[in-house]
């Protein structure tokens, strides 16, 4: 299959139904997905999920199996390309510097394994040092054993910049720097990921990183993509509860579906009670039915001062927690998981929350914030 | 005696530089009683007038370093330095890929590591007398070849240059393949991974960033041959006959059946003085070569 023309607009990366195994144990399984040009696309998810194999079928160090699909860049089928053969960039998880070359021969390394022409070279190091802000004068004589690791982690960055790549992959590159540089450097990949139009694949466990960062998100979860969507999509429509409970806090409810109630579900909660749910297509009448509640979404009532129109369940609360920006009310509820509330912290010097240990409370929250779980 | 102990320990608990020094004794106190001693002794030896039966006479003379550079000397010393560096570099072609597949090696690494390390479980002489074996004219080597035809008579193999340089080889491969061996093993696999993805196809990737990470253990490796190859004697006596002589040889035969002391401890001194003046030589070219220039 020759490059296709139409590959500067539309899809960059397609991967059909790509599976990938080491031995018996299936690390990429039947996974199907496109990411357009210029799209920052982050794939999340835990430890083992299959989320870097994903990546490195992508970068050519790992082939799909012989009957595992195949992958496409810009328009090309390269299950077989090595990585010498794509033409990809990639930014390492250990920044892989090589240690006996200096940030400037470091940054030329791609260049001039592509045969740039050597006039070339020297400037186009200099400007890619700039883009990711290392001063060129200060730092391109360094070794890579003098740097931070912020600015090793800069260098690396240049390194695949400079190349101009369509594609740049990156793997936990933020995972070993601080808290506040980290935070930095997801504004500045982000604004480089616009400003340049490389389409950026991503590789987080962090689903903070990923919120902020990507224009789609796919969560993976045991080789599969559980859901793929925008952040907004994926934090406040999650499909599964496994999406659920690793982007953010999610309280969960679960019941029978009773009967149609106006536009939405009346439901048996298991554990003693009703509530109100959207209409949704997997439910049906006497089905089980499974909800998530965003903790932010939801308040703390004294039992007899519930809003009407909302869902309700009577606890105890067990825990008051101090988090600076909010504050989280753990309420005991019969018949399923504690539930966490959180609200805004609006001073606890001036106007603290009238709430303490052991206080008969009511957790409610509005019909139209229950999210519905397609596995029950 | 424990009270003592405890004192001890308390009296070099807050002082780290006599930590250090108790660390170093024994083994300073070691060298300097079994090789510093008596390389003083031979030094002055070396400027002494040979004693008819050995030993040295009392009195002060240069003669023994003056009549080293006779050439018939001088040709052994070429000839150990040649031998020496063909011995280094053979070794080093031979051993640097056995090293990378034993580094690669993934389960076999361990077995393979422990077939390198075999042959020092039998003595040196034992394993260069079971070479003349090999190499003599009614011996394996030559059996094969006629039997399959490669040959129509027996060659000589063994009392020549060829000999010599094939147990030399045999002899200190090992101390070639394990300082290469370490250096490729802790090479961090993601700098091969980047290397390719920046474009680098399998030479290029070996040229530029395999090669010059293994550096240290090349380097190492070639002293660890070059050196002892230089004072070897045993290879030469029992498979280069008389005609192959190296330093070695000679020093080994002032010492025993010349009974000249005074010119062995000179030939020696000669020899070392070389020896370090090679090696510094080497570890300069060594230390301007790896790196790359700047751009620009």
């Amino acid at each position: 299959m020759a490059v296709s023309p139409s590959s500067t607009t539309g899809s960059v990366v397609q991967l059909s139904r790509v599976s990938k195994s080491f031995g018996d144990v299936k690390a990429v399984d039947d996974v199907s997905l496109e990411i357009q040009r210029g799209e920052f696309f982050s794939l999340l998810g835990p430890s083992g999920c299959g989320k870097t194999t994903t990546l490195r079928l992508l970068a050519g160090f790992e082939e799909p199996d012989d009957d595992g699909g195949e992958v496409r860049l810009l328009g090309e089928v390269v299950n077989k390309k090595r990585p010498y053969e794509r033409k990809i960039a990639m930014v390492f998880q250990s920044y892989a510097l090589f240690p006996h070359l200096s940030v400037q021969r470091n940054v030329a390394f791609g260049l001039e394994q592509r045969k740039t022409p050597k006039a070339e070279i020297g400037d186009r190091v200099r400007r890619a040092l700039e883009m990711v802000r290392l001063e060129p004068d200060t730092f391109a004589r360094r070794m890579p054993g003098q740097l931070s690791g912020g600015q090793r982690q800069r260098v690396a960055l240049a390194r695949a910049l400079v190349l101009e790549p369509d594609i740049l992959l990156l793997d936990e590159p933020l995972g070993a720097i601080d808290l506040k540089l980290r935070k930095e450097m997801q504004l500045e990949l982000k604004s480089l990921n616009k400003q340049l139009g490389t389409t950026f694949v991503y590789v987080t466990h962090d689903q903070e990183e990923a919120l902020t960062m990507s224009d789609r998100i796919a969560v993976m979860d045991n080789a599969r993509v559980a859901q793929l969507g925008t952040p907004a999509e994926i934090y406040e429509n999650p499909r599964t509860a496994f999406v659920a409970k690793f982007i953010g806090e999610s309280n969960f409810f679960g019941g029978t579906a009773e009967r149609r109630n106006g536009g939405g579900w009346e439901v048996a909660r298991s554990g003693g009670g009703r509530f109100l749910v959207p209409d949704h297509p997997a439910i049906r009448e006497g089905r089980a039915v499974r909800i998530a509640v965003r903790p932010e979404w939801m308040d703390v009532w004294r039992p007899d001062a519930v809003p009407p129109g909302e869902n309700a369940v009577g606890g105890t609360i067990r825990d008051v927690i101090y988090l600076g920006e909010t504050m989280h009310l753990i309420v005991t509820v019969p018949g399923c998981d504690d539930v966490t509330v959180a609200v805004r912290n609006e001073g606890q010097l001036i106007k603290p929350l009238p709430w303490k240990r052991g206080d008969a409370a009511a957790v409610a929250w509005r019909p139209e914030d229950c999210q519905i779980l397609e596995e029950v | 005696m424990a009270a003592v102990r405890e004192r001890l320990l308390a009296w070099l608990h807050p002082r780290p530089q006599a930590r250090a020094w108790a660390l170093l004794a024994p083994g300073t106190l070691w060298l300097l009683l079994f090789f510093l001693v008596p390389l003083i002794i031979m030094f002055v030896y070396s400027m002494m007038p040979r004693g008819i039966y050995g030993g040295v006479d009392p009195g002060f003379t240069l003669e023994h370093y003056r009549r080293f550079f006779d050439p018939l000397y001088l040709d052994i010393l070429r000839r150990t330095f040649v031998w020496s560096i063909a011995c280094t570099a053979i070794c080093l072609v031979l051993g640097y890929p056995v090293a990378y597949a034993i580094a690669r090696g993934g389960q076999w690494k361990n077995l393979l590591l422990f077939l390198v390390v075999l042959p020092f479980w039998t003595s040196f002489l034992v394993r260069t007398f079971a070479m003349i074996f090999l190499l003599r004219d009614s011996g394996l080597v030559n059996n094969w070849m006629l039997r399959l035809g490669v040959i129509e008579h027996s060659i000589t193999l063994l009392y020549t240059p060829f000999a010599v340089m094939a147990g030399l080889v045999y002899g200190f491969l090992p101390f070639m393949i394990l300082p290469i061996y370490a250096s490729l093993e802790k090479l961090d696999l993601s700098l091969l991974e980047a290397a390719e993805v920046l474009g680098a196809r399998p030479v290029e990737r070996f040229r530029r960033v395999t090669l010059p990470l293994s550096m240290p253990g090349v380097v190492a490796g070639c002293l660890l041959v070059f050196i002892p190859a230089l004072g070897s004697f045993l290879t030469a006596d029992l498979l280069g006959g008389a005609k192959q002589m190296m330093i070695g040889n000679l020093v080994q035969n002032q010492f025993s059946a010349a009974r000249n002391w005074p010119f062995g401890s000179a030939a020696s001194f000669i020899v070392m003085a070389l020896v370090l003046l090679a090696v510094m030589f080497y570890l300069r070219v060594k230390d301007r070569a790896p790196g790359e220039a700047p751009l620009r």
